[in-house]
């Protein structure tokens, strides 16, 4: 303990953990100006004390509850799940569908995304590893039609959870960002209270690109939580604090894998935690 | 966002003397400015440090008296130096197919990257330009993985060699060899799964298909928009297979590709070309002016 001195060596050390960490330079000067004020306000005199109050600061930054949202009035509980390309939207859907079958849900999954080749027989696979009906068409249909259909399947079927999984999309692309709030009206045509959960999934390896993401996806169709997936990597996935700070988004789920039992809810304590490791 | 490096420069230099030649202190505030635009665009954050370093060298003592404003002339330098790390104009990012027939390209990257998509785009680059190329399915664990390159495969109307499920990925490397040989194809073009770097079993499995096929052209196929950790994933990859080329791909979006700058700095991996849209045709030549721009936000 004697060496625990607060030092402007631990000040540097610290922020350029939380930069090496893809927190973003703006969020990590502005968390260490925080932390310095609080520091000088409540006399910190060691470095353990600083580095538990930023730990503090990094999980209350996150920490809002997250559990999935049901519908309580329509039989149908719709998922939309969105996010730019290659982000681990199918895989995390084929997940979530085999996590919510597990605790008793009866899942349909749509194949809505009719666009990236074999996206369609990708979801299908999943679907008949984990027993859950995938309602699809053929390449290049209308993904509204496909939605349409789906959600008819499910009400017919019985289901009380229907996931949609899209074509994955740069937020830059104004044309596929309407084709997604078409989605959204045909969903809240037929189930008015729905999509219960508007999901983006982030690539945990994602740079400062993510915030804008996040941002152009809440303010074209609205969110209502994030997947951060591909965590079993060496990323940390930091941009998560400016993410939950800027749009109050909770982080509701972390894909630690390709397999299908690779989700689990997020929790904030552990993630802070991994950030410095 | 060059707008905003460019103003906050600008703001620095406002209160200087004005005489003539930077000097350290100067340079220093501009430095730190140029460093947070750099992070912000994704560079990794020690390459950021000795990039500023090089560029603080040309700085100090640059006759500011020139036609172009202190700030101005800081942010030239600075792009100077960026385009200079890219690669500057060393011919480096051609594709070399100058081997003996068939010639191989390997795909290797991180799950999502965009290898799949990226092999079906250099087949169709390379056919366009005459060559008869073969797409080889050597993804056998993502689902339909195989079906997602037949596809594109039948949208060229180019042949992909692909075996029954449960075969291991180096022998249909090995078998595809004889396959092009008879149907006359000149280059094989290598979609491997993604993995991660610190997978050692899967990074095994890549080494393996490097030591059996040889590859001409080893390419580590990188997402735009990634973080910090772009350094590290390309370092290993690089000390696994020993990378001969980097194709950085979703440039169709707003990601400033300062990973890109990261990567070429650590493993000196030249960038061969740039994915601009999840269509076959949408795969451009690299060019570090570009790229330099880009990440300074101009
Ligand atoms: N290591 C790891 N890989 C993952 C994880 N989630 C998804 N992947 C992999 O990432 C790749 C892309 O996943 P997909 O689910 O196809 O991603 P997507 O967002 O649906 O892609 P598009 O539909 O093409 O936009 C696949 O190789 C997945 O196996 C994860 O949590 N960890
Ligand atoms: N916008 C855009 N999308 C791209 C680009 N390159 C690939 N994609 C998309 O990124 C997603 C992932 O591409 P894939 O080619 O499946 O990636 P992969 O590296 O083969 O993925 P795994 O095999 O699962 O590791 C798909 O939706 C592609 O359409 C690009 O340059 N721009
Ligand atoms: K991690
Ligand atoms: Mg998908
Ligand atoms: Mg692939």
């Amino acid at each position: 303990q004697e060496n625990d001195t607060l030092t402007e060596e631990l000040w540097d050390e610290l922020l350029e953990s939380l930069l090496a960490a893809d927190v973003g330079p703006n969020t990590s000067m502005w968390l260490i100006d925080r932390l310095r004020q609080r520091a000088e306000e409540e006399q910190m005199r060691t470095g353990s004390q600083v580095q538990r109050a930023l730990r503090e600061e990094l999980t209350s930054l996150l920490d809002q509850p997250s559990p999935l949202r049901f519908s309580k009035q329509s039989p149908l509980t719709v998922f939309l799940v969105i996010g730019v390309n290659g982000s681990g939207k199918t895989t995390s859907i084929a997940k979530m569908a085999h996590l919510l079958t597990r605790e008793g849900h009866k899942v349909t999954l749509a194949a809505a995304d009719t666009f990236r080749a074999a996206a369609i027989d990708q979801l299908k696979v999943w679907g008949e590893r984990i027993g859950v009906p995938v309602i699809s068409q053929s390449p290049n249909s209308d993904p509204g039609a496909v939605v349409y259909d789906a959600i008819q399947a499910a009400l017919t079927r019985g289901s009380d959870v229907l996931i949609v999984d899209t074509a994955g999309r740069l937020h830059t692309k104004n044309n596929l960002m309407e084709e997604l709030k078409k989605l959204n009206k045909i969903i809240q045509k037929f189930v008015p209270d729905g999509p219960h959960e508007l999901l983006i999934v982030i690539d945990a390896t994602t740079g400062q690109n993510a915030l804008l993401q996040a941002r152009t996806f809440a303010a074209n169709i609205g969110l209502t939580g994030v997947i951060i997936t591909k965590i079993d990597g060496t990323a940390k996935g930091g941009f998560a604090f400016a993410v939950a700070d800027d749009l109050g988004v909770p982080i509701k789920f972390i894909g630690t894998g390709e397999k299908v039992g690779d989700l689990i809810p997020f929790e904030p304590k552990s993630f802070v935690e991994a950030l410095f490791t | 966002m060059f707008e905003s490096l460019s103003k906050r420069l600008e703001g620095i230099f406002n209160n200087l003397s004005g005489q003539g030649k930077l000097t350290e202190e100067d340079v220093n505030a501009a430095l730190r400015e140029v460093r947070i635009a750099l992070m912000e665009a994704d560079v990794n954050l020690k390459v950021a440090r000795k990039f500023v370093e090089r560029v603080k060298e040309k700085a100090i003592g640059a006759n500011v008296m020139g036609s172009l404003s202190p700030a101005q002339q800081v942010l030239s330098i600075v792009n100077e130096e960026l385009v200079e790390v890219l690669g500057g104009s060393d011919g480096k990012n051609k594709l070399d197919l100058s081997g003996n027939p068939p010639n191989i390209i390997m795909l290797v990257g991180l799950q999502g990257s965009g290898k799949t998509t990226t092999a079906a785009k250099l087949a169709n680059f390379l056919t366009k330009q005459g060559q008869r190329p073969l797409l080889v399915a050597a993804d056998m664990y993502r689902p339909a993985a195989v079906n997602q390159l037949k596809t594109l495969g039948k949208q060229l109307n180019i042949p992909v060699y692909a075996e029954q499920a449960g075969a291991d990925p180096v022998d249909i490397c090995v078998h595809s060899l004889d396959y092009a040989r008879e149907q006359a194809r000149n280059v094989i073009i290598l979609d491997t799964a993604g993995r991660l770097n610190i997978d050692e079993r899967m990074m095994q499995e890549v080494m393996n298909i490097r030591a059996r096929l040889q590859p001409q052209e080893v390419l580590l196929v990188a997402d735009a928009m990634t973080g910090q950790e772009a350094v590290r994933v390309a370092d290993d990859f690089n000390q696994a297979v020993s990378l001969t080329g980097m194709v950085l791909t979703k440039m169709d979006g707003d990601a400033r590709g300062g990973a890109a700058l990261s990567i070429r700095s650590v493993t000196g991996v030249p960038i061969k070309f740039m994915g601009v849209g999840e269509k076959t045709d949408a795969l451009e030549p690299f060019y570090p002016d570009r790229l330099a721009s880009r990440i300074l936000g101009m």
